[in-house]
């Protein structure tokens, strides 16, 4: 039994095949569906860590399967990958906890957990994916199974958010398709190789590289909320809570981030992009989203749209730091990938508690509601200051290393504006919402309580999952000289790219 | 194997005849004669991939006064995909027909459409490819018309009357052919057929009339009335399978007879036409009111890609990428047949179970029937071409065609065609999504949804996940 | 060089000519079935020039099996269409 081989495989197997199987559960069998959702994530976990130690040590795990002449289905084990694979396991784990708890009561759960299975498992796939073809099916499959749960509640907004979701998607998917395809009759099977593999193309190729470039930054931008393809973002907040967390901190989102990442490190080469001029364009179109989406994200008084906003914002901090010639702004983005996820998955959690338990929604009724709910205002707390740059959570980290290699890559005129401009932004647009919280004295009834208070504020399932992560953030940014923390992680996927 | 060749077309022949004697137990006989008839095609299949194309001449008689009988890569994958569609098909139609005087007249006609489908897939010379054309056609216009109601009776008697002239002018361009080689043979003729006014002339009569039953655009006017209103399974049939013979015979004289006669100007000719046919069918699909008008405009869409790999075929030079862009095509068709035959059924229960098939009146349908929608959405992702169906495979070798040949405009055709596919697909689906409560099984009656969840499941999932030893396969073809 | 056979063929064509405008252009259903009959009936004249093999020559056969072939398709195909448009009319009786 060839292990190394098998290992990808199982990893993806591991969250698929109980999803699968959860279709088939009639409503009311809740325990077996939450035991094979919590197996299959512990499953996963350990696999994971497996995983970790073997590619630390330089292991090669690989799966192959052959489609079509030329076209094989890869899944690949490297750092990089590593990073996502970890990322979406433990903050599935997470989120699976709180989806049992956020939706008790709620119709077609069984529905709901075979797609949230299934869409994790588009998820690892995509973050294993040894080549640009097996990327781009994970891909499209992802926005398959997402589809389902965007649209879960049924109402006409639901369906009407889920098909503008659709039409961007799909759009998005079609211009990654023609770029991949185009790029593999020009260069063959394109293996995702650190470095890149296009550098030694003849020079009569190049300005189709540039158009395919476009092309395939176009088709990974729309997932990652590049302006101005981030249209589907504030409309999909129409999904159920966890959704909102899972897409926005893990899947969707992140995967566009991750295949700009890919792109640029792993087929093009972040020498050879900066060689064809395409690293400042991609730098610029990050750096108009970070500031757009931070503005816009000043005038919500939805919550939820206006963390979506700040999403917008921040996932382009990692196509900025990829942007950044050298290993520092490498590590910069590539960490903030995870800083970043662990972060706004604890601001959508309390996003959802506020909403559950009190029938808050927007922030002009937040007013006192620390004294109500301490441990999950804090948890909100910890993540807003992160986001803001505060030390010691961990979003402070990343910024320092993005200005940092910035500085040294001679980029600092215009980088450093826009990140002094973001957090600023960013503590505009949070600290009056904290403000709020502790601060102020709440109005005569909540709009609607659903959750008396109790012993703890709300239920468990929804209270621990944004303690959780919100304790992860701190630790990241705390222990981020640690072995094997994010930080480490990062430093070791740059040094690998730039050959050190 | 040459016994696998007869049974294919002795067993539903024999089976067609028995039903027609044994009224009562005609669905058990025809039943066992489609399940006989399924594993003479895995035979055959086998036999192929193992020794290679494979030829009998019936009763010993040369190729000449003979009827020779051929199997080749594609006709055997062809004539699978028809086994398959055409079993679950029967299965269904088992549960569909509840009086036993419309079961009578409907198998033994079923049974003749499969014999002329198996029959026109094996034969290896001009001659019979014409007797099973026209068995074909008035088998299929019979069956359309088997409601008795004046909309599919008119539509039936559309389609025939369209059929007729498209044989007539096959006829004429066989007789010209004739005329000019003094053979029939498939084989001997396209070692023979070279370029002059005979053979242009020949050719244009015989893609005209094969273009007219497979509904290539502007000729596809008489496609979604009549695949709209037969009932279910023959639809099914009828979009997967018997438009796809026709075009099977377009793709068999263009590259294998008149291989030296074709011109990069004609098949871009073909090629424009497939580019309307996907936008025309494509919009036409996503105005549709009822989903059999849906489904039907869609096949006129989809027809139109497997005509883009025309240009792409005669402007790639022999060798790896025109066997890739071959086996694309051919991957396309499959999934095709499967998707469509899939999609048809599953409709077809929803209009068993509400009487009616209109889009806006879907919403608590859809939730009544989870394992029909789940169908309806796999068939849905085959036909958009998204991962991981054979679709996919199919259309990336057509972008891929494109690209490498510069020829530009058939990409964009492609995208557009998906992404408007997508937009019907979705649209459907979107009435999946409600309040109500889940029924306690997905599956509400066994014999009428399986079928079109396996279909659906083998285009969406099987085809593409297992494909790729089919590309091997078609070298002793194509 | 008008010799018969090319006088045979030419005719053939002609008559399926005008059969095939027959077909497109008349509105009558059963007008419709006749042209396409005659233009059936012009393709058989094309092939039975086609057997001709020379003077005192026994003709091709294999022509002769098409043309035979082509009227039984043509007979049973006629009997279906009027069988369909009789049915039509009775639809449209009920009314």
């Amino acid at each position: 039994m060839n292990w190394d081989a098998w290992l990808p495989v199982l990893v993806v197997a591991s969250s698929l095949l109980p999803g699968l199987v959860i279709f088939f559960l009639s409503e009311g069998s809740h325990r077996l569906r939450t035991a094979l959702n919590l197996a299959g994530a512990i499953l996963k976990l350990v696999l994971v860590g497996i995983l970790i130690w073997g590619v630390f040590h330089e292991h090669v795990y690989e799966s192959r399967w052959t489609l079509a002449p030329g076209l094989e289905l890869v899944l690949h084990a490297d750092t990089l990958s590593v990073l996502f694979v970890t990322l979406s396991t433990v903050l599935w784990l997470v989120t699976t906890v709180y989806a049992i708890g956020y939706l008790e009561k709620a119709p077609h759960r069984s529905r709901f957990f075979g797609f949230f299975s299934l869409c994790v498992s588009a998820t690892v796939g995509l973050a294993l994916a040894g080549n640009l073809f097996t990327f781009v099916i994970f891909f499209e499959l992802l926005t398959l199974v997402t589809y389902p749960l965007v649209a879960h509640r049924g109402t006409p907004e639901a369906v009407r958010g889920a098909r503008i979701y659709l039409a961007y998607t799909l759009g998005g998917g079609m211009l990654l398709l023609i770029g991949t395809v185009w790029l593999h009759v020009l260069a063959g099977p394109t293996a995702f190789v650190e470095g890149g593999i296009l550098s030694s193309l003849p020079a009569a190729y190049h300005p189709q590289l540039k158009i395919i470039f476009l092309l395939l930054i176009m088709g990974l931008g729309v997932k990652a909320a590049l302006v101005p393809l981030h249209g589907w973002l504030p409309q999909a907040m129409v999904a159920p809570a966890p959704v909102s967390a899972l897409l926005h901190a893990v899947a969707v989102v992140k995967a566009g981030a991750f295949g700009i990442v890919r792109v640029v490190y792993d087929v093009y080469g972040v020498n050879f992009t900066d060689q064809l001029g395409l690293l400042t364009g991609l730098g610029i179109a990050a750096a108009i989203t970070i500031v757009y989406g931070s503005v816009m994200a000043l005038f919500q008084d939805n919550l939820k749209k206006r963390l979506a906003y700040s999403t917008v914002s921040q996932v382009s901090y990692i196509a900025l730091g990829t942007a950044i010639l050298g290993p520092i702004g490498t590590i910069g983005g590539i960490v903030h990938l995870v800083h970043q996820g662990i972060m706004k998955i604890t601001l959508f959690f309390t996003a959802g508690n506020y909403a559950e338990t009190l029938g808050i929604h927007k922030i002009s009724e937040m007013n006192g509601v620390g004294r109500r709910m301490p441990a999950t205002t804090l948890a909100f707390s910890i993540a807003a200051l992160g986001m803001i740059g505060v030390p010691p959570v961990a979003g402070f980290v990343s910024k320092w290393y993005l200005g940092l290699g910035a500085l040294e890559a001679g980029m600092a005129a215009w980088v450093m504006p826009v990140l002094i401009t973001s957090s600023v932004l960013n503590a505009a647009y949070f600290l009056p919402v904290l403000y709020r919280a502790w601060f102020r004295e709440p109005g005569p009834a909540w709009p609607a309580e659903h959750i008396p208070a109790a012993r703890f504020e709300t239920s468990a399932a929804l209270l621990w999952p944004p303690v959780i992560t919100a304790t992860l953030a701190l630790a990241a940014g705390l222990f981020a000289a640690a072995p094997y923390s994010p930080l480490e992680w990062a430093t070791l996927i740059a040094h690998r790219e730039y050959g050190l | 194997m040459t016994d696998a060749m007869i049974g294919l077309i002795a067993l539903p022949l024999a089976g067609a005849l028995a039903t027609l004697l044994l009224p009562r137990s005609a669905t058990a006989v025809a039943i066992g004669t489609g399940l006989a008839t399924t594993v003479a095609a895995g035979l055959l299949l086998s036999g192929v991939a193992t020794q290679g194309a494979l030829h009998y001449e019936i009763g010993g008689w040369s190729a000449g006064l003979g009827i020779a009988l051929r199997a080749d890569g594609l006709s055997a994958l062809l004539l699978m995909m028809t086994a398959l569609v055409a079993l679950a098909a029967s299965v269904y139609a088992s549960a569909y027909f509840n009086t036993a005087s419309e079961r009578a007249r409907f198998w033994p006609l079923w049974l003749l459409l499969w014999t002329a489908l198996n029959a026109l897939l094996l034969s290896g010379d001009l001659f019979n490819l014409y007797v099973t054309l026209e068995l074909l056609g008035l088998s299929a216009v019979a069956l359309a018309s088997l409601s008795g109601r004046r909309a599919a009776v008119a539509a039936a008697l559309r389609y025939l009357l369209v059929g007729l002239l498209g044989s007539m002018m096959f006829l004429a361009g066989v007789s010209l052919l004739y005329a000019g080689y003094g053979t029939l043979d498939l084989a001997a003729l396209s070692h023979m057929v070279a370029p002059g006014p005979s053979a242009w002339t020949a050719l244009a009569l015989m893609t005209t009339g094969l273009l007219l039953k497979t509904a290539l655009f502007p000729l596809h006017f008489w496609l979604p009335p009549a695949h709209a209103s037969a009932p279910a399974p023959v639809s099914a049939v009828l979009s997967a399978l018997v438009v796809k013979a026709a075009f099977y015979l377009v793709l068999r004289l263009w590259l294998d007879v008149f291989a030296t006669v074709v011109t990069p100007a004609a098949a871009n000719l073909l090629g424009l036409l497939g580019a309307g046919a996907v936008l025309w069918g494509s919009w036409h699909a996503l105005q549709a009111e009822r989903l059999k008008l849906l489904a039907a405009y869609s096949t006129v869409a989809q027809l139109g890609y497997l005509f883009l790999f025309f240009p792409l075929l005669l402007a790639l030079p022999s060798g790896p990428a025109r066997d890739l862009a071959a086996g694309g095509l051919v991957m396309l068709a499959l999934t095709h047949g499967f998707a469509k035959a899939g999609l048809f059924l599953a409709i077809g229960v929803i209009q068993q179970r509400c009487g009616h098939d209109t889009i806006r009146q879907l919403d608590g349908t859809a939730q009544r029937l989870p394992a029909t929608t789940f169908a309806i959405a796999l068939a849905g992702v085959a036909l958009i071409g998204l991962p991981p169906s054979g679709a996919f495979l199919g259309k990336w070798q057509l972008l891929a065609g494109a690209v490498e040949t510069g020829q530009w405009l058939w990409l964009v055709v492609t995208a557009v065609g998906s992404l408007l596919a997508a937009a019907y697909i979705f649209k459907v689906l979107g009435h999946a999504f409600g309040h109500r409560p889940y029924p306690n099984q997905p599956v509400t009656v066994a014999r009428e949804e399986w079928p079109a969840l396996l279909l659906a499941g083998m285009a969406a999932l099987v085809l593409g996940l297992s494909g790729a030893p089919m590309w091997k396969l078609l070298e002793l073809g194509i | 060089m008008l010799t018969t056979q090319i006088l045979y063929a030419l005719t053939g064509c002609m008559i399926v000519a005008l059969g095939l405008r027959g077909a497109l252009l008349h509105a009558s259903v059963l007008q419709r079935i006749v042209a396409i009959n005659v233009m059936g009936a012009g393709v058989f004249m094309l092939l039975i020039a086609v057997a001709y093999r020379g003077p005192g020559l026994p003709p091709d056969p294999v022509p002769h099996a098409l043309v035979l072939t082509g009227i039984v398709v043509a007979v049973s195909a006629t009997a279906l269409a009027l069988a369909l448009v009789r049915r039509l009319h009775a639809e449209q009786e009920d009314d």
